[in-house]
């Protein structure tokens, strides 16, 4: 655990001594910001819910951001040899990185308070489902980026990461959506795998287990997959 | 201290390691040598848990890279090729991530860690980030951290590549000293530096180990002694005769010769110095000897014979 603390802080400070964390919470903070006025503003409803409705879709560009260079990075540029052939453990390295990413995504939803404070000052807020809203947000992140983690994982090229990661949580909101054109054999499994889906249950504060169970199991898959693609240069 | 027992690995679309044996015993320096692409770096991967072995088997201090990786991992400081470092920290974030995950523990860390840096040379570069500095202070942050833990097994993968003359005798030299405390591993393409560093040298060439033993032995073995001779006062043919027949000369084949005198390359066998015999050869016959040097095998010459082949 030790060090899985290490490789975490280590790659916490990575992403704030260079733009890269900088640069995703601006321009993540800007998209929602306007989301959330226009709301505000426009409608004149004190409800958070277009942005809490976005975050599906506005993740699967910040996130894959975040996470394409966790492994790829290492890979690239040799360090991962330099890494792995100390007394560490692969699950150790893959945990460490996660929570790192994650915890930039976190920085990001955590300055988004703002938002509902400034507009419980103004109106009527329901103060439920905005709780509900952030608790889907973190779930989601942490799928997110587990998901992107794994990607990154599976090569050197960050480019090629990213648009992978993208392509997959991607997948995973529109299956949600394109239900009604699906055949009727398959359309329950991909309302299973939907995020969109789960997302939504929690956003209306409404907290089931299943949601939650589905998560969590997509993001120990996602770490999992990551910790077999780390250790598989060591199968014979 | 090292045992490795027909290790192979199969690249898929390369043999790169071919089943190679070697034991290192505690407090050997290593060299190993090889041309480029000749299965050193596969090696060492192997050696240091970053590469499973295809198949055959390697104990480090006892332990299988395989089953016991982590216990391996522990006893091993390794420096990788080309050094790669965390670009974005200073050398002593760098120092300091890796004493962490060594788990060197925090009473003695800082104290290790300015020996550390004292003995590397790199305390005036504490400060900086590893991707700002020269090629050779990066090497030396290389070394660094792969001692920073005090490991009875250092392997160091071409520790001198990129130095310039300077600096690889300062690398030498502190790898000489490592070495007479701890068991040492190094690869390496440039061949004076095995034999200014190690005590043992292992050849390797494709994949399969071609010699093994001391400098000496290996330049030693099966090369034979040239003299290269130049003599005034006789035709060249019939100097060629007689030194032909000179008791422990093999082969006599004429060079180049100056004005006058004619010059000769000849062998002899390595455990016979022929010096006085060419040069009683010589007297007896009333020419004259202008020149006479001998030319010992050396380490370069077993190194092309053995892997141009």
């Amino acid at each position: 655990m030790g060090n899985t603390l290490t490789i975490y802080k280590r790659e916490l400070g990575t992403y704030f001594n260079s733009p890269v964390a900088y640069i995703v919470i601006t321009v993540f903070l800007v998209v929602i910001g306007y989301m959330f006025f226009s709301q505000a503003f426009l409608v004149g409803e004190a409800t958070m819910r277009d942005m809490f409705g976005l975050a599906p879709l506005l993740f699967t560009f910040f996130a894959p951001a975040i996470t394409m260079r966790l492994m790829a990075e290492e890979k690239r540029s040799g360090t991962i040899e330099l890494l792995i052939t100390m007394p560490v453990r692969d699950w150790e390295v893959v945990l460490g990185k996660f929570f790192a990413g994650l915890s930039v995504l976190l920085v990001a939803i955590a300055l988004t308070f703002a938002y509902p404070l400034t507009l419980s000052t103004m109106g009527d807020l329901d103060w439920g489902t905005v709780a509900g809203g952030y608790l889907g947000l973190v779930l989601l992140s942490g799928a997110y980026i587990a998901i992107g983690l794994m990607t990154s994982s599976w090569t050197q090229n960050q480019v090629v990461a990213y648009i992978v990661a993208w392509l997959i949580t991607f997948a995973l909101f529109i299956g949600g959506k394109l239900l009604p054109l699906m055949p009727q054999a398959i359309a329950p499994f991909v309302e299973y795998l939907s995020l969109d889906l789960h997302f939504n249950n929690i956003a209306k504060g409404v907290i089931d287990t299943r949601d939650l169970i589905y998560y969590l199991t997509l993001i120990g898959a996602c770490l999992l997959v990551s910790v077999q693609s780390l250790d598989s240069r060591r199968w014979r | 201290m090292i045992q490795v027992d027909n290790l192979t690995k199969d690249y898929g679309t390369k043999l790169a390691v071919d089943s190679i044996s070697f034991d290192v015993h505690s407090g050997e320096v290593l060299g190993f040598l090889g041309p480029n692409g000749a299965g050193k770096s596969t090696t060492m991967k192997m050696l240091t848990c970053f590469l499973a072995p295809t198949a055959g088997t390697a104990r480090v201090g006892g332990h299988d890279v395989l089953e016991q990786s982590l216990a391996v991992r522990n006893m091993v400081g390794y420096l990788p090729e080309d050094t790669p470092l965390y670009h974005d920290l200073t050398t002593l974030e760098m120092l300091e991530f890796v004493s962490s995950v060594r788990g060197v523990d925090n009473a003695s860390r800082d104290d290790r860690l300015r020996r550390i840096a004292a003995v590397c040379g790199l305390n005036d570069v504490l400060g900086q980030p590893v991707g700002e500095l020269s090629k050779g202070f990066r090497q030396r942050v290389g070394l660094a951290q792969a001692m920073i833990h005090d490991p009875p097994i250092l392997i160091l993968d071409e520790p001198t590549s990129g130095l310039d003359p300077n600096q690889i005798v300062e690398i030498r030299e502190l790898i000489k000293k490592i070495g007479e405390e701890k068991t040492v591993i190094l690869s390496t393409h440039i061949l004076p530096e095995v034999q200014a560093t190690c005590g043992r040298v292992i050849i390797i060439n494709e994949g399969k180990l071609v010699a093994d033993g001391s400098p000496d032995e290996l330049a030693g073995r099966d090369a034979a002694n040239t003299y290269r001779v130049l003599v005034e006062g006789a035709e060249a043919k019939a100097v060629k005769e007689k030194l032909e027949a000179v008791a422990g000369v093999s082969r006599v084949t004429a060079s180049e010769g100056e004005n006058g005198a004619s010059g000769f390359v000849v062998a002899g066998d390595a455990d016979q110095d022929l010096r006085r015999d060419l040069f009683a050869c010589v007297r007896d016959n009333d020419w004259v000897l202008l020149e006479m040097q001998r030319h010992r095998a050396s380490l370069e010459d077993v190194f092309r014979k053995l892997t141009r082949e």
